[in-house]
């Protein structure tokens, strides 16, 4: 009989509960003014962007400070087949996501031969490119005036008719993708990312194809990206190259290390805290952004794999190994 | 030694910036051989097994089952079944044993039953049955050495290269490691082992190679290892 450590499976409340308090945020939303309503919805939109990210920053331990310029392309693309020549909403998501695809993966080959600080520094630059194009071209983009009157989310003739209806879908299709990050997670292919960002000689050693799985998780991350982007210009029917700017990247990674990099709801919890937060402070008036700062700096020091991480306080622990003649267990071993 | 070597080495050479960590070295594992590579600290024995799997840049060549793998990547090395246990054993300390031996069956086809593999691996490493569940991290060091090995078993390898997997291991533990070993070559695994100082590493082996500063300094049968004075009173004692 094989011994087995109880996994969320066993215990389905511990799977269902971030569902259910992912609905109660939304049910929230839903009996909310617009206000309330609009910041629940920003933070489903960066749930599914942050939950991208977390596919190559947190399973794969790779860094990008670029994935910005993804959900642009995803943003533009809606706006301009939208708003511009008045293309399906569906069919405008799903091709904006294609070509959001296609530049990562052109992008990556070259790219992801770098590491560490210069991988970063190389996405970072990729963003400030997308952004200065989005500026400066002009005539696609309309510069710093940005794109407005793109619709609603839809689907053929029908289109969502308010801000709840909005919210519910985005809800919906934030699930969707934590749904399917944890399918790629669990897979074959999640485990060897996994492994590459365990280490990446014991990777290559084991038969993974290293360079081709961090290619496949950039451009997965840059899907969901421009997934965001474009539930972005739908949501609020406006763009701007202000809305995906560097801000865009500071504030998602603030959102991925506060919820907890790796973990599956992580991207979720950061995502809401991140947005809600500043709501919550809102009559501490000129202290607001004080008592936020040292909130998020309060929470990073107590809660440092993040606040999904805090549930494993609560978690069964496994039975200490009985000690062998080779001495204590050891830690960390990948090299 | 008949026949198309198992693995060849020929003059392969790497070196760390300006140090020439290993001189041009040739070597050979034949089919089903136990081979096993004697040397003192620093002498090259880690970048040799390294620059074999091509996880070190090297000059030189490989040939595997006869055919030119010099140009093949690491990866491409590992699905042709050469697996390297590395020093440190580069487990994923933060997977179950479960996973990281699921891992080890990456290269194997799909469709062949890693249950099976699991099991066979199980009869050899019972104790890691028992661990099944548990972090790699929290495995004292001698059932790490197991699962790094039981790890690669999953791949199915023709080839088993290690390096020192007897380092840092109480000598019972090491024992029974060194005889699991011995198990797998006499079931027709080609094993090449490289360790600093293993009596009982040179009992299984039937060839014996020795570097020093680099440099292979000799080639003999692991029975003639007690006959030389200077390597018996190194690695035997």
């Amino acid at each position: 009989m094989i011994s087995r450590v109880s996994t969320s499976t066993d215990r389905p409340w511990r799977a269902l509960l971030p569902v259910a308090v992912v609905l109660g945020v939304m049910a929230f939303g839903l009996t909310s003014s617009g206000y309330v309503v609009t910041v629940i919805g920003f933070a489903a939109i960066y749930g599914i962007f942050c939950t991208g990210l977390n596919f190559f920053m947190g399973y794969t331990g790779q860094a990008s400070f670029g994935q910005n310029a993804f959900a642009a392309l995803g943003g533009y693309g809606t706006a301009i087949l939208c708003g511009n020549h008045y293309w399906d909403p569906l069919a405008a998501f799903l091709v904006s996501m294609v070509f959001a695809g296609l530049v990562a993966y052109l992008v990556g080959l070259p790219t992801l031969k770098l590491r560490g600080h210069y991988l970063a520094m190389a996405t970072f630059a990729l963003g400030l490119i997308t952004y200065e194009i989005s500026i400066e071209w002009n005539g696609l983009t309309q510069g710093y005036m940005g794109i407005s009157g793109i619709p609603p989310l839809g689907v053929w003739k029908f289109e969502l008719a308010n801000e709840k209806q909005m919210l519910v879908a985005l809800t919906l299709l934030m699930l969707l993708g934590v749904w399917i990050s944890v399918r790629l997670r669990d897979s074959r292919f999640g485990r060897a990312l996994r492994a590459i960002a365990g280490s990446e000689p014991a990777a290559r050693a084991l038969g993974i194809d290293v360079a081709r799985y961090k290619l496949a998780a950039f451009v997965i991350a840059a899907l969901y990206a421009s997934a965001a982007g474009s539930l972005f210009a739908h949501f609020v029917g406006f763009i701007s190259p202000e809305v995906f700017g560097a801000a865009m990247v500071i504030q998602s990674f603030t959102m991925l290390f506060l919820g907890g990099i790796g973990t599956t709801w992580g991207p979720i919890v950061g995502a809401i805290m991140v947005l809600m937060l500043p709501e919550f402070l809102r009559g501490l008036k000129e202290l607001q952004d004080v008592v936020y700062s040292m909130a998020l700096i309060a929470l990073l020091i107590f809660a440092p794999k993040g606040l999904a991480g805090l549930g494993s306080l609560f978690a069964r622990r496994p039975k200490a190994p009985v000690p062998t003649p080779s001495g204590a267990p050891a830690r960390a071993i990948a090299k | 030694m008949t026949g198309t070597p198992l693995i060849e080495l020929v003059d392969l050479a790497a070196a760390y910036g300006q140090v020439q960590a290993l001189k041009p070295t040739s070597l050979t594992v034949a089919e089903g051989e136990f081979v096993t590579v004697l040397g003192p600290n620093g002498a090259g024995k880690s970048t040799m097994l390294r620059a074999a799997m091509r996880l070190t840049p090297a000059s030189g060549r490989v040939r595997f089952r006869g055919r030119d793998i010099t140009r093949l990547s690491t990866h491409g090395r590992a699905r042709e079944g050469i697996i390297l246990v590395q020093e440190g054993r580069g487990l994923f300390g933060q997977m179950s044993v479960r996973e990281n031996l699921i891992l080890g069956a990456y290269t194997i086809a799909a469709g062949e039953s890693v249950e099976a593999r699991l099991e066979e691996v199980f009869r050899l490493f019972p104790r890691l049955k028992e661990r099944f569940g548990q972090t790699a991290s929290s495995l004292s060091g001698g059932e790490q050495q197991m699962l790094a090995i039981g790890r690669a078993l999953m791949a199915k390898p023709k080839l088993l290269m290690l390096d020192e997997p007897s380092l840092g291991l109480a000598p019972r533990v090491a024992a029974e490691i060194l005889d699991t070993l011995g198990t797998l070559n006499r079931d027709g695994l080609g094993i090449l082992l490289v360790e600093q100082k293993a009596p009982q590493a040179l009992r299984l082996a039937k060839r014996v190679y020795v570097l020093s500063l680099g440099g292979i300094v000799a080639e003999l049968a692991a029975s003639e290892v007690g006959s030389h004075h200077d390597l018996s009173r190194f690695y035997l004692h």
